[in-house]
C-alpha cells in the first residue's frame, strides 16, 4: 500500500517538473514564471485543484512517441479568488513550448465544459509556441474545438485571457473571442502572421514587439485591454477585476463590504465644468469622486481615450461606466471610442451589471477618415448596445449632449432609467455658432445680428431645462450631490426587469 | 472705526484681512479679476466687485479701477496687502486725495523706503547699522587695497552694473583687493561695457532676520520681535520663523531699537519690517524696510498674540497703540512653511491647474501648541498661471522650537494636495534637515542642501519600518475586506495568512501580522513588534495612528500593484506580498523606462494656437510646449520629461494632422 502511496507522490513530482529544470531557468530568465507558478499567484493559497495531470499526447510521428511527458503542456483545473470558484488553463512553455496538442486541447475543453456547466468564470494563460505541428491536422481539430467552446461560453460565463508568452497564429483566435485580454509588457505578443511572413509578404521589416506587443495591442489595436508590467503585477490584476464580474450570466453582480458613505458630498463637483465651454477637464476625475473608495478599474486606458470605460463599485456592487472625456478629442464619439464603447456595454448587459454613463459629447467626429471607415456602421454600434442593454441604465450630462452623439450615450429615448444632468447641460440638436448658421443663413453678413442670434440660440437652448420640460431629463441636479443620486438611483434599480422581444439573435452592424 | 474695507488684494492675504475685519465687525469688498471670479477672498467677502482682465497690470495693479470700486461701494478704508499696489506711493496718495484711509504709512515714507540709496541714507542717519562700504567709485588697484583695509576684510567687489555673480570678487587680503579689483574691472568691461567698481563689507554666512515695526498717529512705534527668513530658494523665502533661534536678547534689542529709530525717522505709522543681514558673529546691517504687511507676518502674530491686521486698521482709524514696548512679549516659537505650486521634483516649475484635492490640517489653538493655515485657495479651485504660485501659509506654534518643529512636521503630513504639483514634501524634508533642526541656518541653506535639486528625503531605518508596518497593517484590511466579498464557495472561504513581505523598494521586509482588538501587531524577522492602531478604514487617504506606540500620519493612495504612501518629505510605492509572491518578483526583471521619441508629435488634427518654447530651450518634465485647439478645444500638450528643444517644426496657425510633428527633442 505504501508504494502506491509513494508512487502517487512520485507521478505528481515528475509531472509538476514540467519541461524540466533547464526549461525552467530558460523560461525565468526571460522574465516569466512558469504555468504553475502563475496559477499559484492567481489563485488563493492552497485553493488550486488540477485535472489531468497525466494526461499524455497519443501522437506517434517524428519521434513523438519517444517523450511523453505528464501533462501535455498545459495545467488545467479551478480553484478560487477571494473564495470564489474560478477555472483555470495555463500553457506550460517549457513542454513542447506549449505547443498545442490533440489532447492539450481536450485538457482545455474538459475545463471550458466543467465551467459552463458549473457557472464559473474561465481564465486562460497563454504562452504557447502554436500547433503541435508534428500532429497535424489533430492539433488544429483541437484548436477548433476550443474556439467552439468560446463561442459558446460567451455571454455565458466571464472568460479572461492572459498572453503571458507567445500567442501566434490561429491560437489568437481563442483568446479573441474572449470578453478580456491581458497582455504582459516585454514578454507577450500576438499576431496571426509573425515579422518573418510579414517581411516576405509585403515587405515590412517589424520586430515582434512592435507587430504585436502589449504597447501596440493596447494602445494601437484595441486587441488587448489592458497591459501590465510583468507577471506578477498581471495575475494580481486579473484577480482584482474578477472582484467586479459575477461568475456568470446566472448570478447578480458580487458584493463587497464598503467604507464610503453613499451619501457623500464632493464640493469640488461644483467646479468641474470650468466657465469657458470650450475647455476641456478631466472626467476620470468625477469617475474617482463618485466611486467607492475612488476606485476604478479601468478597460482599454490606452486605446480611444475620448471614451472612457472601467468599473467601480457604488455601494460595493459592480457598476460599469461609460465615460466621454472632453481631454481627448474633445470628447467627440468615432470609430474607435464607439467600438470601445459598444463592446463594453454589451459585456455589461450580458453579465447583468448596471451602467453608469457620464456624458460631454459635442458630436461626432467629422472627416473623411471617419466616414470612410465606416462611422456610420460603427457608430450604429453604441446606438445599438445602449439601445438593446435591459440592465439598470443611470445617465449624467455633465455639459454637452448634441446631436445625434446625445440620443447614442444612454439617452432616455434608448430605455435609460435615470437621466440627470448637471446644471451645465446643454443638451441641443448642436453648438449654437453652428445651429445659427443654418437657421439664419441670410444674415450671416451681418456680424452683430449673427451674435444677437446666437445669445438667443443659447439662452433658449444651451442648458438642460428644454430637455427636462419634455422629460428627457428626469432631474436637474447638484454636481456636489452626484455619488448621493447615483447610488439612490441604482439602489432603486436592483429589482428591474425587462426583456427584449424573442429573437434567436439580433443582427448588430458588426 | 471705518464703515467698509475694501481689500485691493486677493488670495490668502485678502482672506486674511477679510477674516480680523469680519471678527471687528468691519463689512468687506473684495476686488477680482477674470481669473479670479470664483477665488476664495471673493466668496468670503460681502461685497465682491469685477475689475478687469486676469494680468495684473490689467486688474489688481490699476489705481483707477480700484478707486472707481471705492466710490461705487462706499468703502473708506483700503488694505493693499502685500505686492500690487502695496508699497505705491501714488495709490497711498490718490488715496489719500480721495479722503479713504490708507492701511499702511504715509506715502512719504513708502517713497522714502522705496529706494535703496535714499533708504540707506536714511537709516544711517538714523543710526541703524548699515553695510560699511566706500559709497563712491573706485579709482585704482591701490585704493581698492586702501578702501578694503578700512571697511575690513572680507570685502565684496563689485562692479556697478553687475549681476549675476559677474564682475564679482571677494577679497580676504590687501593682495587679493588689488587682484580683483583688476579682474572684476575687466571682467565688467567685458561683459557691461561699463567698468565702474565698488566696493562693501562682505557679510559671511549671512542670516535674513527683520524686525516687525508698528507705529500709530501719535508718534507710538514698537517693534514685535523678530523673524527669521534665512530658508530661501532664489530670493523667495520659503520658511520663516519667530523668534530666531540665532539672536540673544542684547542683539534682539539693538535691532528692535535701531528699527524703530528709522521708524520713527520717516514718521512711520502702521506695520512695517525693516530687514537686516546678520553674520556670524551678531553684526547686522540693514538691508531695507518693508512699508505694508509682510508675508510672514504670522508667525509674529503667533507668539507675541497681537493681530497685525486688526492694529493696522486701529492706528489707520487713529486709535493709539493700546499696548508700549515693555507689553510685548515673546511668547514660544512659530514656524512658517509656505506651500507653492511649484514641483519641486521638476526643478520647482510653477505648476498650474486644477487642485483636485487640498484638505489642509485643521486649524486648531490649544495651550501647547497651535495650527494656523492662511490659504486663499479650496478644493476644487483652479491655479492660474497669473499670479503668485504660493497658495497657503502653514503656521505651527509651540512652546519650544523643537516642539514646533514637530508640530510642522505632522501638519506637513496631514496636508493634502492633489492636481497640481507642490512643494510639501521638500518642506517635511527642510524640518527633518539636521541643520535645520540645530538652527545653523544662511541664506544658502537651500543651495547648499539641496545642491543637487530636490529627489524626495531619505528616511531613517526605524521610519522605514514604522512604515512598513502601516503598509502591512492597510494590506491585512484590505486581503480580509476582499475575502468577505459575496458569492465565495460555502465552507471554502479564504483564509488570509499572517505572513506578508513588504516591499518599499527592491528589498522585501518580511512580517508577522497578527490582530489585536483594534490594531495590528507587525513583527519583524528580528523580533521586533511595532503595534499599528488605527481607526483609518479603506478609502480613507489619510492614515492616521500610533505605530509602535508614536502617532503618525501618512498619505495613502492604492495605484496598481501597491499603494502609493507619503510621509515627510519622502514617497514610496509600498507592495505587499504573499512570501511565495515575494520569492517570485526576485525572478521579474527590473524594468527600465522605454524610450521615448525625440519628437513633440500632435496627438489630434487640429490648429496650433501657440508654440511656448523656441529652438535652444530646456523645457522641464510636464512644462507646457505648445497649444493645439482641436474640435474647438484648446488642449495644452507638456513636455513628458526633461529635454532641450533643438527645432520648432511648425508655427502658430498651422493646421496639423495626427502625429505631425510639432517639435524636435535634441
Amino acid at each position: 500500500m505504501k508504494d502506491i502511496l509513494n508512487e502517487l507522490e512520485a507521478r505528481r513530482r515528475a509531472a509538476r517538473l514540467g519541461g524540466g529544470h533547464r526549461r525552467v531557468l530558460a523560461q525565468h530568465s526571460k522574465g516569466k514564471l512558469t504555468a504553475r507558478e502563475r496559477i499559484e499567484l492567481l489563485l488563493d493559497e492552497g485553493s488550486f485543484e488540477e485535472f489531468d495531470m497525466f494526461v499524455r499526447h497519443r501522437c506517434a510521428d517524428f519521434g513523438m512517441e519517444k517523450e511523453r511527458p505528464a501533462g501535455d503542456g498545459v495545467v488545467t483545473g479551478w480553484g478560487t479568488v477571494n473564495g470564489r470558484q474560478v477555472y483555470v488553463f495555463s500553457q506550460d512553455f517549457t513542454v513542447f513550448g506549449g505547443s498545442l496538442s490533440e489532447t492539450h486541447a481536450e485538457k482545455i475543453c474538459k475545463i471550458m465544459d466543467m465551467a459552463m456547466l458549473n457557472g464559473a468564470p474561465v481564465i486562460g494563460i497563454n504562452d504557447s509556441g502554436g500547433a503541435r505541428i508534428q500532429e497535424g491536422v489533430a492539433s488544429l481539430a483541437g484548436y477548433a474545438e476550443v474556439f467552439q467552446r468560446n463561442v459558446l461560453a460567451s455571454g455565458v460565463v466571464p472568460q479572461i485571457s492572459l498572453i503571458m508568452g507567445p500567442c501566434a497564429g490561429g491560437a489568437v483566435y481563442s483568446p479573441a473571442m474572449t470578453d478580456f485580454i491581458f497582455m504582459v509588457r516585454d514578454t507577450s505578443y500576438m499576431f496571426v502572421t509573425g515579422p518573418d511572413v510579414v517581411k516576405t509578404v509585403t515587405n515590412e521589416v517589424v520586430t515582434a514587439e512592435q507587430l504585436g506587443g502589449a504597447r501596440t495591442h493596447s494602445a494601437k489595436s484595441s486587441v488587448a485591454d489592458g497591459a501590465f508590467e510583468d507577471d506578477l503585477e498581471a495575475l494580481m490584476e486579473v484577480r482584482r477585476l474578477i472582484d467586479f464580474l459575477p461568475l456568470s450570466n446566472r448570478e447578480k453582480p458580487p458584493v463587497r463590504p464598503f467604507h464610503d458613505d453613499p451619501a457623500r458630498v464632493e464640493p469640488s463637483l461644483d467646479t468641474l465644468v470650468p466657465d469657458n465651454p470650450n475647455q476641456p477637464y478631466d472626467m476620470k476625475e468625477l469617475i474617482l469622486k463618485v466611486a467607492d473608495e475612488g476606485d476604478f478599474y479601468e478597460i482599454q486606458e490606452d486605446f480611444a481615450r475620448n471614451i472612457v470605460t472601467g468599473f467601480i463599485r457604488l455601494e460595493g456592487s459592480t457598476v460599469g461606466v461609460v465615460a466621454n472625456q472632453p481631454m481627448v478629442l474633445a470628447g467627440c464619439l468615432d470609430i474607435d471610442s464607439a467600438r470601445k464603447g459598444a463592446r463594453f456595454v454589451r459585456f455589461c448587459d450580458a453579465f447583468e451589471i448596471p451602467i453608469l454613463t457620464l456624458v460631454d459629447v459635442p458630436g461626432f467626429l467629422p472627416g473623411t477618415a471617419q466616414e470612410y471607415g465606416g462611422i456610420i456602421k460603427h457608430g450604429a454600434k453604441l446606438l445599438f448596445a445602449y439601445g438593446e442593454a435591459t440592465v439598470p441604465k443611470v445617465t449624467l450630462i455633465t455639459r454637452k449632449a448634441y446631436g445625434g452623439a446625445y440620443v447614442v450615450m444612454a439617452s432616455k429615448h434608448l430605455r435609460g432609467d435615470f437621466n440627470y444632468a448637471w446644471p451645465t447641460s446643454e443638451i441641443a440638436v448642436m453648438g449654437s455658432r453652428g445651429a445659427v448658421e443654418i437657421l439664419h443663413r441670410t444674415e450671416l453678413g451681418d456680424p452683430d445680428r449673427i451674435a444677437q442670434r446666437t445669445r438667443d440660440y443659447e439662452d433658449r437652448f444651451a442648458n438642460p431645462f428644454v430637455a427636462a420640460e419634455r422629460g428627457f431629463i428626469d432631474e436637474v441636479i447638484m454636481p456636489h450631490s452626484t455619488r448621493r443620486r447615483v447610488c439612490r438611483a441604482f439602489a432603486s434599480l436592483r429589482n428591474k426587469r425587462l426583456a427584449n422581444p424573442w429573437k434567436k439573435h439580433d443582427n448588430i452592424p458588426l | 472705526m471705518f464703515r467698509k474695507l475694501l481689500i485691493a488684494n486677493r488670495g490668502e492675504i485678502a482672506c486674511r484681512v477679510i477674516k480680523t475685519a469680519r471678527r471687528m465687525g468691519i463689512p468687506t469688498v473684495a476686488v477680482f479679476s477674470d481669473a479670479d471670479r470664483h477665488a476664495l477672498h471673493v466668496r468670503m467677502a460681502d461685497e465682491a466687485v469685477h475689475i478687469g482682465p486676469p494680468p495684473a497690470a490689467q486688474s489688481y495693479l490699476v489705481i483707477d479701477r480700484i478707486l472707481e470700486v471705492i466710490a461705487a461701494t462706499g468703502a473708506d478704508a483700503v488694505h493693499p496687502g502685500y505686492g500690487f499696489l502695496s508699497e505705491n506711493p501714488r495709490f497711498a496718495g490718490a488715496l489719500e486725495a480721495a479722503g479713504v484711509a490708507f492701511l499702511g504709512p504715509p506715502a512719504t515714507a513708502i517713497e522714502a523706503m522705496g529706494d535703496k540709496i535714499t533708504s540707506k541714507r536714511l537709516a544711517a542717519e538714523a543710526g541703524v547699522s548699515t553695510v560699511p562700504g566706500y559709497m563712491g567709485l573706485v579709482e585704482d588697484a591701490d585704493a581698492a587695497a586702501r578702501i578694503a583695509a578700512e571697511i575690513g576684510f572680507p570685502v565684496m567687489i563689485k562692479a556697478s552694473a553687475g549681476g549675476g555673480g559677474k564682475g564679482m570678487r571677494i577679497a580676504w587680503s590687501e593682495a587679493e583687493a588689488r587682484e580683483g579689483f583688476r579682474s572684476s574691472k575687466n571682467e565688467a568691461a567685458a561683459s557691461f561695457g561699463d567698468d565702474r567698481i565698488f566696493i562693501e563689507k562682505f557679510v559671511t554666512q549671512p542670516r535674513h532676520i527683520e524686525i516687525q515695526v508698528l507705529g500709530d498717529r501719535h508718534g507710538h512705534v514698537v517693534y514685535l520681535g523678530e523673524r527669521e527668513c534665512s530658508i530661501q530658494r532664489r530670493n523667495q523665502k520659503v520658511i520663516e520663523e519667530a523668534p530666531s533661534p540665532f539672536l540673544d536678547p542684547a542683539t534682539r534689542r539693538a535691532m528692535g531699537e535701531q528699527a524703530v529709530a528709522l521708524a520713527r525717522a520717516v514718521g512711520y505709522a502702521s506695520a512695517g519690517t525693516v530687514e537686516f543681514i546678520v553674520d556670524a558673529a551678531r553684526n547686522f546691517y540693514f538691508l531695507e524696510m518693508n512699508t505694508r504687511l509682510q508675508v510672514e507676518h504670522p508667525v509674529t502674530e503667533l507668539i507675541t498674540g497681537i493681530d497685525i491686521v486688526e492694529q493696522m486698521i486701529r492706528v489707520a482709524a487713529g486709535e493709539r497703540l493700546s499696548f508700549s514696548q515693555d507689553d510685548v512679549r515673546l511668547n514660544g516659537w512659530a514656524i512658517e512653511s509656505r506651500l507653492y505650486a511649484e514641483d519641486p521634483y521638476r526643478n520647482f516649475l510653477p505648476s498650474i491647474g486644477r487642485l483636485t484635492r487640498y484638505r489642509p490640517p485643521a486649524e486648531e489653538r490649544e495651550p501647547q501648541r497651535a495650527v494656523r493655515n492662511d490659504t486663499g485657495v479650496f478644493e476644487g479651485g483652479e491655479i492660474s498661471m497669473f499670479y503668485d504660485p504660493m497658495i497657503a501659509k502653514l503656521c505651527t506654534w509651540a512652546p519650544t522650537r523643537g516642539a514646533a518643529i514637530e508640530e510642522m512636521r505632522c501638519a506637513l503630513d496631514a496636508f493634502e494636495v492633489e492636481g497640481i504639483g507642490h512643494n510639501l514634501p521638500f518642506l517635511s524634508a527642510v524640518m527633518d534637515n539636521p541643520r535645520f533642526t540645530e538652527g545653523r541656518l544662511t541664506t544658502a541653506f537651500i543651495a547648499e542642501e539641496f545642491a543637487g535639486g530636490f529627489t524626495g528625503a531619505a528616511l531613517p531605518e526605524a521610519e522605514l519600518r514604522r512604515l512598513a508596518a502601516v503598509a502591512a497593517h492597510m494590506k491585512m484590511a484590505k486581503e480580509e475586506r476582499a475575502a468577505r466579498i459575496s458569492g465565495a464557495m460555502a465552507n471554502h472561504m479564504r483564509h488570509v495568512a499572517p505572513e506578508w513581505v513588504v516591499f518599499l523598494g527592491r528589498q522585501g521586509l518580511p512580517v508577522h501580522l497578527e490582530p489585536r482588538p483594534g490594531a495590528t501587531a507587525v513583527r519583524f524577522e528580528d523580533g521586533t513588534v511595532l503595534e499599528v492602531a488605527s481607526g483609518w478604514t479603506l478609502g480613507e487617504r489619510l492614515f492616521r495612528g500610533t505605530v509602535g506606540g508614536a502617532p503618525m500620519t501618512v498619505k495613502v493612495d492604492f495605484v496598481r500593484g501597491g499603494a502609493r504612501l507619503r510621509y515627510r518629505g519622502a514617497e514610496f510605492k509600498a507592495v505587499v506580498r504573499t512570501p511565495r509572491a515575494a520569492a517570485l518578483a526576485a525572478l521579474m526583471p527590473e524594468k527600465v523606462a522605454p524610450d521615448t521619441s525625440k519628437f513633440l508629435l500632435c496627438p489630434m488634427p487640429g490648429l496650433v494656437v501657440a508654440i511656448h518654447v523656441a529652438a535652444g530651450d530646456e523645457v522641464e518634465e510636464g512644462q507646457s510646449l505648445a497649444v493645439v485647439e482641436a474640435m474647438k478645444m484648446e488642449n495644452t500638450l507638456r513636455a513628458e520629461r526633461r529635454a532641450v528643444v533643438a527645432r520648432v517644426a511648425t508655427a502658430p496657425g498651422a493646421s496639423l494632422r495626427v502625429d505631425d510633428v510639432i517639435l524636435e527633442f535634441e
